[in-house]
């Protein structure tokens, strides 16, 4: 294997970020030039809101029972079992739920993205489209940069309410917590701040994975293996961006909406 | 063969003896090697160009170059007149709308069917209602004697199939321009005949400019020597009289260089040893 000096490799990453960011930024920009692909926009929400509803359903159902089992024992120590339902609720609402979503739509959705357009491009569907008078940005790109915007804000919101049907099942069915208690606890103690930061995550991690998507997708090489190189750093990348992004983001968000 | 009775979105085709593709000194490097070497042709209205050379001589790179899909180092592309060489991609796509392109290996849209492949630039240009988009698309894909193949998915379709859809995806516009690729790599030697035909009848039909990069000299040779005759609906060798007027080049590039352009009868009367031995 070559080795690539130091030098090269800086240039190469440089290179890299400058191509996502005029790639992400014409994602936006072309939302207001035509030809706009509205039929494509909804093909891809369906394809990534839909099909993805079973497993958010599923993990934030698990998620939030889980959370209220480990939260209830500690609770416990201190006889305040009846605060589970608030601690669920912040714990999905500000955090788990949008990290959970995104990671999830992040393999799913993401991985899905770039091997599509990474096959396109390897089988010279893109440059096809290219001479057919096509751009493959407005038709490709756009679509499934804003329904990953869309849907992940709506996936979250989903989750966010499996999690914490699912901690309200536990509370009740194994905690012995009145439903009543449970829900009014979570209701008045979300703040709207909490909510907010919770709601703008999702928006900057579904852009986060569309364009990771369809970048690395656009930009494969070398055939087939190129393709299943190209869905693993989609994941990978998009994965730890949510990650690093969610930690500076919270910082940021909780300057404008404290506790 | 059918042909293709009402022209769809057509382009003005360049008038013959203007210019419908250029290229001035053109050269293109990747990693280091250049693939283009300060390459220059001209392609005539109504011409048909054969461009000749071995793998990795830049013929498929001239082409893209052509379409704008790459642009060059150095020098200057013309398409019908206008220079493609400084313009950005977003003013390119109306220009690439006047042009067809056969990929090597099709390149058709594997999720789309053969109806929605070759209906898909009309479906783009949003000019003409759907039966009218229907009746375009069963005459192209009957020009290529496919039209029962309208609900088949690509991967239904055996390779000369595959090359023939893509033939009438690129025509049924009826672009000005009509580049090929390979338009023959991999097919056996019928279905290469069938492809050549194809061809034949499209330049004959419609006059339309094309480039057409092939290692084959043999498919370059019919190219050369065969006329579409509509009324038997078949190729036929013209009389050595009559091939003169078949208004098809040739250029043969070598590492990225042009060292022949000109006609059949010159490129086999040609005394450099290097063209002598391609073509024997």
């Amino acid at each position: 294997m070559e080795l690539t000096s130091p030098g090269d490799f800086a240039k190469e990453r440089v290179q890299a970020i400058q191509d996502w960011s005029v790639m992400a930024w014409r994602s936006i920009t072309n939302l207001f030039r035509r030809p706009r692909y509205f039929g494509d926009i909804v093909q891809q929400a369906d394809t990534i809101g839909v099909g993805s509803v079973p497993i958010i359903a599923l993990t934030g159902v698990s998620i939030g029972g889980s959370l209220a089992l480990n939260t209830a024992s500690s609770l416990q120590q201190f006889g305040v079992t009846s605060m589970t339902g608030q601690l669920v609720a912040i714990s999905m609402v500000t955090e788990i739920g949008p990290i959970l979503t995104a990671l999830l739509v992040a393999g799913r959705n993401g991985s899905g993205i770039a091997s599509e357009l990474g096959s396109m491009k390897v089988t010279e569907q893109i440059d096809a489209m290219r001479a057919l008078g096509t751009d493959p940005f407005k038709k490709l790109v756009t679509p499934r940069v804003i329904s990953s915007v869309v849907m992940v804000f709506f996936l979250t919101i989903i989750s966010d309410l499996c999690g914490l049907v699912g901690g309200w099942m536990i509370s009740r069915t194994m905690l012995g917590l009145n439903t009543n208690q449970y829900w009014t606890s979570t209701y008045q103690n979300l703040t709207f701040g909490e909510v907010v930061r919770g709601l703008v995550k999702p928006v900057v991690f579904g852009f986060v994975i569309g364009t990771v998507g369809c970048y690395y997708g656009l930009n494969t090489k070398g055939g087939t293996r190129g393709v299943g190189l190209a869905t693993t750093q989609a994941v990978v990348t998009s994965s730890i961006l949510i990650l690093v992004i969610d930690f500076f983001l919270t910082r940021l968000l909780l300057v404008f909406w404290p506790t | 063969m059918a042909s293709l009775s009402h022209p769809a979105v057509t382009a003005e085709p360049p008038g013959h003896g203007e210019s419908a593709i250029r290229f001035e000194d053109v050269t293109i490097t990747f990693e280091d090697r250049p693939v283009l070497d300060g390459v220059s042709f001209n392609l005539a209205g109504g011409e048909t160009k054969i461009i000749l050379g071995v793998a990795g001589a830049g013929k498929t790179t001239a082409l893209k170059l052509a379409l704008g899909l790459l642009k060059p180092d150095s020098g200057r592309i013309y398409v019908l007149g206008q220079e493609i060489t400084g313009i950005p991609e977003e003013q390119l796509f109306s220009l690439r709308r006047k042009m067809g392109m056969v990929f090597q290996e099709s390149a058709l849209f594997d999720s789309l069917t053969v109806r929605e492949n070759v209906a898909y630039r009309l479906h783009e240009d949003h000019d003409l209602d759907e039966d009218a988009i229907e009746q375009r698309v069963r005459e192209a894909l009957r020009f290529v004697e496919l039209e029962h193949t309208l609900d088949m998915f690509p991967d239904e379709l055996s390779g000369g199939m595959r090359r023939r859809v893509a033939i009438a995806r690129a025509i049924v516009t009826q672009p000005a321009i009509v580049l090929y690729d390979s338009p023959t790599a991999g097919l056996d030697p019928v279905t290469s005949t069938t492809i050549i035909e194809l061809l034949v009848k499209e330049r004959d039909a419609f006059h339309t400019s094309s480039l057409m990069v092939t290692h084959r000299l043999q498919d370059a040779w019919v190219m050369a020597t065969h006329v579409f005759d509509a009324s038997q609906n078949r190729m036929l060798e013209a009389p050595p009289e009559a091939r003169g007027s078949i208004r098809v080049s040739f250029l043969v590039l070598r590492e990225g260089s042009v060292i022949f352009d000109g006609s059949a009868l010159e490129l086999a009367e040609s005394a450099d040893p290097y063209i002598r031995e391609f073509i024997a």
